[in-house]
C-alpha cells in the first residue's frame, strides 16, 4: 500500500513532552505548574452574554471575517490601548484563536523556500505551521544574559537573501520576557532595512507588570504596513476554551487571510463572538484584577526564587518565571523527571520551546498562592539537596 | 504599600506577612508595621471567618429587619443605631435611603430566640416606630463567597500552549 502521509508532516517531530505529561496525569497527588491557561474562569458578564446569544437564537454563521461589532469593538480597543488604529471592514480578520491567525498568516504569506525568522525559545507552533506552509524556519536562539529579547545584532545574523518573515513572540511564553519600545525601535531599523514581514504574536499584550506596558511593533514608524498583529482573549480575559483570536494588517494580506479562513474555517463560533464583545465593551476591570493577582504572584516567585539562589532574570510579562538550572549539571529534561519523581511538581523543561530552553525550567504561576506556595516549598527542599549531594 | 495590602488579603486574610512581603519586595517588619497601623486606625476592622453554619451542623437562623425611627435631636440616626448594634445577637446594622431607616440583621439559635428579640428588645425602645421582620431561608453568597458552590478540582489539561 502507498504511505498515506505527505513527507512534510512526517518531517515534524511530535512533542517530546507528552510522555513527561502522561508520567504527571497518572500521579495523583502531583501538583503541576504546567500549563499555559489562566487559572481564572472567564469573568461571569461575558460567560453571561454567551448563554444570553443562545438564548436568542444566535445560532448562526456569522460573515467571514467575524461580526462587524466585533471587529469595531477590536479597532476601538487597539486604539485605546495601544495606540494601533486599523480599518474594522478591511483590516480585521476573527480567528479561532491566536493559534489559527498564525497559521493562516504563515500560509498567505511564505512560497516555498521562503525563510521565517523564529526567536526561541518560544511557543510551540511557529516551526511546525512555517513548515506545513513550505517556509524554512530559521531559528534564533535568545540569550538570557539579553534578558531573552531579541538583539538587532541577533535579527542581523539571521537574516539572508532568502529571509521573508520575522516572527515576534513578545511578551515571551516561556520566558516571561518583554521587549520595550528601544528594543523594537532597533530592531525596526533592521526590518525596515531588509524588507521584512512581522507577524507579531502578542497574545499576552495585556499581561505586563512593573508599569511596563506593552508595546507593539506595530505602533513603530514604518512598521504598520508591514506587521500582522495577532492578538486574542484566551490570555487577557481567560477566555481560552472560547477559542477567540483576531489578526489585523494591511488589508491586502488581511483579505488573503480571509480567504484561506473562509475555506478552511467559514467563520469563528458565534456564540464565542457575541461573548467576546461584552469582553472588549465591558472587560477592562477584570483584566486589571487578573493582572494585579498575576504580579503578586510573580513577586512572590521572584522571592522565592532569590531566597533559594535559583538564578533568574526578572520577567515582565505573560505568566512564566523561567529560572536557570545550569548549576546541577543536568539537562532541563533530566532536572525535570527527578523533581517529578521526588517532590512530585511538574514543571515543563524549557527544551520544550526549542534548544534554546536548554538548561531552563518553565515554571506557570496561573496556579493559587496556596499552591504556588507549597510547590516551591518542594522546589526549595529539592534543590537545597541536589547541592548538599554535591 | 498599605494599598497594596489591602487588596491581597481583601479576599483572603491568612496570607503571613512574609509572603506580603514577598509579592511587594519588601521586609516582612515593613508589612508588618503597615498593618499595625492599619488595624489602630481601624481600616483593617477585624478578621472574621466565613463559615456555613448550616454545613457544620449547627442551627442558625438569621433575620433582617426592616426598622423605621424617629431621628433624634443633635444625633441623627446614630444614637439609636448604637443602642441597637450593641446586642450580640445584631450583626449587622445599616442606615438606609427609601421606605424604612434601618437595617438590621441579627442571628439566634431559633426562631424563637429571633422573635423574642424583636419583641422584647428591639420594638419597646422609645425610637423605634416599626418592625418588619424578615426571616432568610438559603444563604446562596456571602461577603462575594459563594456558600453552596463546590470546590472544583483543576480541570485544565497538560498542553503546551
Amino acid at each position: 500500500m502507498r504511505d498515506p502521509l505527505n513527507s512534510k508532516i512526517k518531517k515534524i517531530k511530535p512533542s517530546g513532552i507528552r510522555k513527561f505529561f502522561d508520567i504527571v496525569s497518572e500521579m495523583k497527588d502531583a501538583i503541576s505548574l504546567g500549563v499555559g491557561e489562566p487559572d481564572f474562569e472567564t469573568p461571569w458578564h461575558i460567560r453571561e452574554e454567551g448563554i444570553y446569544s443562545l438564548e436568542k437564537g444566535r445560532t448562526h454563521y456569522t460573515s467571514n471575517a467575524g461580526l462587524t461589532e466585533l471587529r469595531a469593538e477590536i479597532c476601538n480597543y487597539l486604539k485605546r490601548r495601544f495606540n494601533l488604529e486599523y480599518n474594522s471592514k478591511t483590516e480585521v480578520l476573527v480567528t479561532i484563536g491566536g493559534s489559527e491567525a498564525i497559521d493562516a498568516a504563515l500560509r498567505v504569506m511564505v512560497d516555498p523556500g521562503d525563510e521565517v525568522i523564529i526567536p526561541e525559545p518560544s511557543y510551540v507552533s511557529y516551526l511546525p505551521c512555517a513548515v506545513l506552509a513550505d517556509a524554512k524556519p530559521v531559528k534564533i536562539e535568545l540569550k538570557a544574559e539579553n534578558d531573552f529579547r531579541l538583539t538587532k545584532q541577533e535579527l542581523l545574523d539571521a537574516i539572508t537573501e532568502k529571509s521573508k518573515i520575522l516572527i515576534l513572540p513578545f511578551p515571551n511564553n516561556p520566558t516571561g520576557s518583554i521587549m520595550e519600545r528601544k528594543d523594537l525601535e532597533e530592531i525596526a531599523e533592521v526590518i525596515r532595512e531588509k524588507d521584512l514581514y512581522v507577524i507579531s504574536d502578542e497574545i499576552y499584550s495585556e499581561l505586563t507588570y512593573g508599569e511596563k506596558n506593552h508595546v507593539s511593533i506595530a505602533e513603530i514608524e514604518g512598521m504598520k504596513e508591514r506587521t500582522i498583529v495577532i492578538n486574542g482573549f484566551s490570555k487577557s480575559y481567560a477566555m481560552t476554551g472560547w477559542r477567540m483570536g483576531y489578526a489585523v494588517g494591511p488589508e491586502c494580506i488581511i483579505k488573503q487571510m480571509t480567504k484561506a479562513h473562509q475555506f478552511a474555517i467559514m467563520c469563528a463560533p458565534t456564540t464565542s463572538q457575541h461573548a467576546a464583545v461584552e469582553a472588549l465593551k465591558n472587560g477592562d476591570p477584570d483584566v486589571e484584577v487578573m493582572r494585579a493577582e498575576y504580579d503578586r504572584r510573580r513577586q512572590y516567585l521572584m522571592s522565592r526564587l532569590s531566597e533559594m539562589k535559583l538564578p533568574c532574570f526578572t520577567p515582565y510579562g505573560a505568566f512564566y518565571v523561567f529560572p536557570c538550572i545550569k548549576e546541577f549539571g543536568m539537562t532541563s529534561e533530566e532536572f525535570a523527571t527527578k523533581f517529578l519523581q521526588e517532590e512530585k511538581v511538574a514543571l515543563v523543561p524549557g527544551t520544550a520551546f526549542g534548544d534554546a530552553g536548554e538548561g531552563f525550567m518553565r515554571i506557570s504561576y496561573a496556579y493559587s498562592l496556596e499552591k504556588l506556595k507549597e510547590a516551591f516549598d518542594r522546589l526549595e527542599r529539592f534543590v537545597n539537596k541536589l547541592r548538599n549531594e554535591k | 504599600m498599605k494599598d497594596k495590602i489591602l487588596q491581597a488579603i481583601d479576599k483572603n486574610s491568612k496570607i503571613t506577612a512574609l509572603d506580603l512581603a514577598r509579592m511587594f519586595n519588601t521586609t516582612e517588619e515593613e508589612v508588618a508595621k503597615c498593618i499595625a497601623e492599619m488595624e489602630a486606625d481601624k481600616i483593617i476592622c477585624g478578621y472574621p471567618t466565613l463559615i456555613n453554619w448550616e454545613k457544620a451542623g449547627n442551627e442558625v437562623v438569621t433575620a433582617l429587619i426592616e426598622v423605621k425611627v424617629t431621628p433624634q435631636r443633635g444625633l441623627g440616626f446614630d444614637k439609636i443605631a448604637e443602642r441597637i448594634y450593641r446586642f450580640e445577637e445584631v450583626t449587622s446594622v445599616y442606615l438606609m435611603s427609601g421606605g424604612f431607616d434601618l437595617t438590621v440583621i441579627i442571628e439566634g439559635k431559633s426562631m424563637r430566640e429571633v422573635a423574642n428579640f424583636v419583641s422584647a428588645k428591639l420594638a419597646p425602645m422609645e425610637a423605634v416606630l416599626s418592625c418588619a421582620t424578615h426571616f432568610v431561608l438559603k444563604k446562596y453568597k456571602e461577603q462575594g463567597i459563594a456558600l453552596a458552590e463546590e470546590v472544583k478540582d483543576d480541570e485544565r489539561i497538560l498542553i503546551l500552549a
